[in-house]
């Protein structure tokens, strides 16, 4: 006969095949939605069996925790598609309360026979789950922009955050071979809580993606260790799966960049910019009325959009979307061209120019589109900066010299809509904004979009 | 207990690679949506949680337990909900295959 044990593993085994075939379905827009179905499905069934598992007494504060999480959770699914980054970071910080929790709470029930293996795991659970809460928590903060987005950094600071991460190894491995001292239990938990908040403090905006992604490895990583520690295989392979996908995606992030993950944590790209910029101004630049951007547009027979962190600050992907329409119908071909790091985590701008109903076959990776620009009439620069800079591929004295670029350079004309000169985020100039075949387009981006939509739908047809 | 752990070892090991030669396969397109469905899969730890505070051994772990089953049960609904609702906008404009 088998047990009701073995009925609840085989569940498990169910719950994470239907995990992995989640993930590979996601690997096609077409595909997609079977895979969130999937997921759905054995998270069902794995938190379904779990209840009916007879070692639980209790269902009082079960069901209230669910119902609690229900309520919390529901809002947190509706929020607005800009606001998309922030709740990400927020819930990289629940995953990691979780596990953080459930990991102190397993400490105190084996507390002094804790075999050493076990309490080996259970120090990685908790330390990476405590600095993934805070780390992430910082990051909903920055991206939220309740706390100031620009790097804080100081002397000395890469030393202070190393040392104190090695204070929690250390004790963690001291509780390792002396199980029965938990006092120091606490500090394993404090200590890298306060490393999260130090961790996240020296980093921009800018690099965010990175950020996100790194923490959300560690909140997989974590979850696999609690996996460990619970003996759960199923809990192991989706913490696997995260950890996994979140290390890939930071990887994308870092060499989207030419950044080592070290040089993103502790670099604080802002810092040694200060002196470029500045020395800049006399030089001339061409700038064009909404009129004149229209009149070319119109004229052109391929267009590449390159929509940037500016354009969802603007909130001007709706706009984007009115202008895609107008040079689509005059037979324009409109394409988008997407930088990896384009906005504040992994696949921002495809989102949110899915979401404003931009046909998601426009929507061209860097490597898919570079090759498009010799042949393409104007490539039109929105809100976007660091990403189209040909320093990059020339300047060797240039701090991003190496990051892959978008080549709009190439094209025939350059429009960038852009509030004013100043330089981008890490304060680097630009040398496209001096080109000839450059035209500036200075004002608000929604704004500026809306005016060459009216004068296409004003002016007659060409 | 030892033949568990290595046991445990092996389904992480497998997995890692699972995930690295699934996860490639995903296009940069849908990178914000992986990234919040891998976060609803993982907040499975719910289910540890569940265990954890249905078993009451201490009032420690019941209370922590509960705030955990909270806060991953909220990742379960908000992530799967903003997933798919993600995943609803990506349209093409060619029509599609059969």
């Amino acid at each position: 006969m088998i047990g009701n044990d073995q009925i609840l593993e085989i569940i498990y085994l169910i719950a994470t095949a239907l995990f992995i075939l989640s993930l590979k379905w996601m690997s096609s827009p077409t595909t997609a939605r079977h895979g969130v179905w999937a997921g759905e499905l054995g998270m069902l069934l794995a938190v379904g069996g779990t209840l009916l598992d007879r070692g639980i007494v209790d269902y009082k504060w079960i069901a209230i925790a669910l119902v609690l999480g229900t309520i919390i959770g529901v809002p947190l699914g509706r929020v607005h598609m800009t606001a998309v980054p922030q709740r990400t970071a927020l819930s990289h910080a629940f995953g990691a309360l979780c596990v953080t929790l459930v990991g102190t709470s397993e400490f105190y029930l084996r507390t002094s026979n804790i075999p050493p293996f076990v309490m080996a795991v259970l120090g990685l659970e908790v330390i990476l789950g405590s600095l993934t809460f805070t780390g992430s928590l910082m990051a909903t903060g920055k991206l939220q922009e309740i706390l100031p987005q620009r790097p804080i950094t100081y002397k000395g600071q890469n030393v202070v955050n190393l040392g104190v991460l090695a204070i929690a190894v250390g004790l963690a491995a001291f509780l390792v071979i002396h199980p029965d001292r938990t006092h120091l239990f606490p500090f394993i938990v404090g200590i890298p809580l306060l490393f999260g908040v130090l961790m996240i403090i020296p980093i921009g905006g800018a690099d965010m993606p990175t950020v996100i992604s790194l923490l959300n490895s560690y909140a997989g990583l974590s979850a696999a260790a609690m996996g460990f520690v619970l003996n759960s295989k199923l809990l192991i392979v989706a913490g696997a799966l995260d950890g996994a996908s979140g290390f890939i995606l930071s990887v994308n992030m870092s060499k989207a960049m030419n950044r080592s993950f070290s040089n993103v944590l502790f670099g604080a790209f802002g810092q040694e910019q200060a002196a470029i910029a500045g020395a800049t101004e006399a030089r001339n630049v061409r700038s064009a009325t909404a009129e004149e951007a229209a009149a070319i547009l119109a004229a052109a027979n391929k267009v590449v959009i390159v929509p940037g962190y500016g354009m969802a600050v603007a909130q001007a992907q709706h706009k984007v979307r009115e202008l895609y329409d107008a040079l689509t119908k005059r037979g324009v071909d409109v394409k988008f061209g997407i930088h990896p790091v384009a906005g504040r985590m992994p696949g921002h701008m495809n989102v949110l120019l899915a979401e404003a109903d931009i046909p998601y076959d426009k929507l061209l990776d860097m490597d898919e589109i570079n090759g498009d620009f010799p042949q393409t009439d104007v490539a039109l620069i929105i809100g976007a900066n660091d990403v189209t800079n040909p320093a990059a591929r020339n300047d060797h004295s240039s701090p991003i010299y190496g990051m892959p670029i978008l080549d709009v350079d190439k094209a025939r004309t350059v429009m960038v809509i852009k509030r004013s000169m100043s330089p981008g985020f890490a304060g680097i100039d630009n040398p496209l904004y001096y080109l000839d075949k450059t035209l500036m387009l200075f004002g608000d981006a929604k704004s500026f979009v809306n005016a060459i939509v009216r004068e296409l739908h004003g002016g007659g047809e060409s | 207990m030892k033949m568990d752990l290595i046991t445990s070892l092996y389904v992480f090991m497998l997995a890692g690679f699972i995930g690295f030669e699934v996860i490639r396969r995903v296009s940069p397109l849908l990178h914000t949506p992986l990234m919040s469905l891998t976060n609803a899969l993982d907040a499975i730890a719910v289910v540890g949680a569940i265990l954890l505070v249905g078993a009451h051994k201490s009032r420690l772990s019941t209370v922590l337990g509960t705030i955990a089953i909270v806060a991953a049960t909220s990742n379960v609904v908000g992530g799967f909900m903003i997933t798919d609702r993600m995943l609803k906008m990506f349209k093409s404009s060619r029509p599609q295959k059969p």
